[in-house]
C-alpha cells in the first residue's frame, strides 16, 4: 500500500528512484567525492555510500556557496542524486537545484523526512504538486 | 511571484536572452522561497571558482557571452582556484588554469570585476546599513548581514549572476525583516584572545544553531571585535552552521533596535572556557606532525600580512607555509614589503586564491600534505571532506609548528 507525504512546491519534475537516506545534514563541497559519487567526509552518517542515482534524503543543507555550481557540474557528468529531499533547504542548494533542473523538496507536513523514510524505499518524488509517494 | 512591466519585459525576451535566463532562474527560486516579488540590489558577488564549476560551468558562462550578457550592476568576483603566476609547484594542471582562463575571459566579457576576493568589505565597496546586496561566499554574507546589517541571502554562483543581469532578486530569506530577529540565545563566560578564538566562537554557535533560518544573538561580550575578528567569527559560523546572520547584543547595528526581553522565550545556552577547548581538541594535539601550514579562508587583510610578516621574519621553514590574500591586498603588501619578508623565510603568498576552493583535494594527494595547520576554524571544518586529517592553532603556533614540523 502506497503512502503519499506533503511537502511545499519544489523544484523540477517527477522521478521515481530508491532512497538513502540519514539524519544528517548536507554540503555537496565538505562531504563528497563527487568525481566517484561517493560521500567523503568521515564524519558523515553516510560515509563511503554511493549517492548516484538515488533519492537522497537528509536533513537540512549547509555551508558552501559552491553546492550550487557543483549540482550543475553533477549533472552535466552524471554522477548525481536523481532528487534531494530536505527538511528544510537552504538557498544555496534550491538555487543550484533550480540551474541543474534537479528534483529537489523540502518542508514536509508530517515531520522528519529522514524518519518518514527509510534507506531502500521505493519512492516517487513530484516536486510540481509538492507530493511524496511511498511505493 | 508579482512581476513589474521590466520584468515581464525581461521573461519574454524582449530585454535579451540572458536577461531572459536570469530571471527564469530567479522566479523558480523565488517561488521555491514563496518571494512575493523582486527587490533591487546595488551589488552581486560571485562565487565562480574553476573547481566548483568545472568544464561544464565554463560551457555555460561562454554560452552567456554569445547571447551579448552583460552585467547591469557591479558585479564582483570570490576567490580564484589558481594563482596563474603559481600553480605547478602546487601540483596544479593545465587543464585547472585553464578553465581559470577561459572563466577569467568569459566574465570580464560580460562586465564582471574580477576583485577576486572574499574580503570585499574590507577592501572593495563594503555594503551600507540596509543595503539589498545578492553577495555569494558565506563569509562573505554573513559579514555584510550582521557587522554592515547589509540584507542578502546566501547567492550560489549561479543566481549571484542573474542577480547580476536582472539588478534584483527575489525577496525571500533575510530580505525581509522578519526572518533576521533572533531566535537562539548565547552567554559568553570566556572572551575570545586571539584570531582562531574568534573562529571557535563561530564554530560553537554554527554548530549549535545548525540550519540557514536561525538567527542567533550573542550576549555577554566584553569587548568590540574588530573586523578581522569579526571576519573569522562570522566565516567559521557561517561554515559550521550555514548560518548567515549573527547578532552580537549592543554591538552590531541591527542588536541595537533588539529589545532581549520580548525574547525571553528562548533558552539562553551558556558558552563557557570548556566547550572553546573541546572543539580545539578535535583538532591535533601537541606532537602530532604537520605537513602543510596554511592561513587563509579568509583571505587576509593587510592587517594579518603584517603580523604573518612579522613572524616569519628570520625564520626556517621544515614544511611549506601558504599564504592566501586578495590581488588588493597583495599590491599594498608588495608595496609594503611584507611580501618579501614572507618568501625570504620560504613561505609562499598566493594572490586572489583561497587554499580550500583551488583543488585542495588533488594538491594534498600531489604534495603529500595530510596534516594541515592553520589558524582558520572555517579551513580546518572544509578540509576534513577532502582527505585532510586538519589541525588548528593560533597565527603564532602555526608559524612556530612550521619551524620544527610538529604541532608546538
Amino acid at each position: 500500500m502506497s503512502r503519499i507525504l506533503k511537502c511545499h512546491q519544489g523544484i523540477g519534475n517527477k522521478v521515481e528512484g530508491i532512497v538513502l537516506c540519514a539524519n544528517d545534514n548536507f554540503s555537496a563541497r565538505y562531504d563528497l567525492d563527487r568525481i566517484n559519487g561517493i560521500f567523503s567526509r568521515p564524519q558523515h552518517k553516510l560515509f563511503g555510500q554511493t549517492y548516484k542515482n538515488k533519492i537522497l534524503v537528509l536533513n537540512e543543507s549547509k555551508g558552501g556557496v559552491a553546492s550550487a555550481w557543483m549540482l550543475y557540474e553533477m549533472k552535466i557528468r552524471d554522477v548525481v542524486p536523481k532528487a534531494i529531499l530536505f527538511n528544510r533547504a537552504n538557498t544555496i542548494l534550491a538555487q543550484g537545484a533550480t540551474l541543474a533542473d534537479l528534483p529537489m523538496c523540502d518542508r514536509f507536513e508530517d515531520g522528519d523526512i529522514t524518519s518518514l523514510l527509510s534507506t531502500g524505499d521505493k519512492v516517487i518524488v513530484d516536486p510540481v504538486t509538492g507530493k511524496v509517494e511511498i511505493i | 511571484m508579482f512581476l513589474n512591466d521590466e520584468e515581464k519585459s525581461m521573461l519574454n525576451g524582449e530585454l535579451g536572452e540572458s536577461k531572459k535566463w536570469a530571471i527564469e532562474h530567479q522566479i523558480k527560486v523565488g517561488n521555491f522561497f514563496s518571494a512575493k516579488d523582486f527587490i533591487s540590489v546595488s551589488q552581486a558577488h560571485m562565487m565562480v571558482d574553476p573547481e566548483s564549476i568545472g568544464e561544464a560551468g565554463v560551457i555555460f558562462l561562454e554560452n552567456l557571452v554569445e547571447m551579448g550578457a552583460c552585467v547591469s550592476v557591479p558585479t564582483i568576483t570570490d576567490p580564484r582556484g589558481v594563482d596563474l603566476n603559481y600553480y605547478k609547484p602546487l601540483g596544479q594542471t593545465e587543464n585547472m588554469a585553464n578553465i581559470d582562463r577561459r572563466t577569467i575571459k568569459a566574465c570580464t566579457s560580460m562586465g564582471i570585476l574580477m576583485t577576486n576576493t572574499c574580503v570585499n568589505y574590507q577592501t572593495i565597496m563594503p555594503p551600507v546599513l540596509g543595503d539589498h546586496v545578492a553577495y555569494g561566499d558565506t563569509g562573505v554574507v554573513i559579514y555584510s548581514n550582521s557587522v554592515c546589517g547589509a540584507r542578502t541571502n546566501f547567492e550560489g554562483g549561479p543566481s549571484a549572476l542573474a542577480a547580476g543581469f536582472t539588478g534584483r532578486t527575489p525577496r525571500y530569506g533575510l530580505h525581509l525583516d522578519k526572518n533576521r530577529l533572533p531566535t537562539k540565545r548565547f552567554n559568553l563566560k570566556y572572551q575570545p584572545k586571539d584570531l582562531t578564538d574568534w573562529g571557535i566562537l563561530g564554530a560553537i554557535v554554527g554548530k549549535q544553531s545548525g540550519s540557514y533560518w536561525e538567527v542567533p544573538i550573542i550576549e555577554g561580550l566584553e569587548v568590540i571585535p574588530n573586523s578581522d575578528e569579526m571576519k573569522h567569527l562570522g566565516a567559521a559560523m557561517a561554515s559550521y552552521g550555514s548560518t548567515p546572520l549573527f547578532h552580537l547584543d549592543k554591538i552590531t547595528p541591527e542588536a541595537k533596535n533588539i529589545k532581549l526581553d520580548e525574547f525571553d522565550y528562548i533558552d539562553i545556552k551558556t558558552i563557557e572556557k570548556s566547550d572553546f577547548d573541546t572543539l580545539k581538541s578535535s583538532f591535533g594535539q601537541k606532537g602530532d606532525k604537520v605537513d602543510v601550514v596554511v592561513f587563509a579562508a579568509p583571505q587576509l587583510s593587510i592587517v594579518e600580512m603584517q603580523r604573518v610578516a612579522d613572524l616569519c621574519d628570520k625564520n626556517t621553514f621544515k614544511v611549506p607555509v601558504i599564504v592566501c590574500t586578495s590581488p588588493q591586498v597583495y599590491a599594498d603588501a608588495l608595496r609594503m614589503g611584507f611580501i618579501k619578508k614572507i618568501e625570504s623565510s620560504g613561505a609562499k603568498v598566493l594572490e586572489g586564491t583561497c587554499f580550500y576552493n583551488q583543488y585542495a583535494r588533488e594538491i594534498g594527494e600531489a604534495n603529500g600534505w595530510k596534516r594541515l595547520l592553520s589558524n582558520s576554524t572555517k579551513i580546518v571544518n572544509i578540509l576534513g571532506g577532502y582527505g585532510y586529517e586538519p589541525l588548528l592553532a593560533n597565527m603564532e603556533t602555526c608559524i612556530n609548528s612550521a619551524v620544527t614540523g610538529e604541532l608546538i
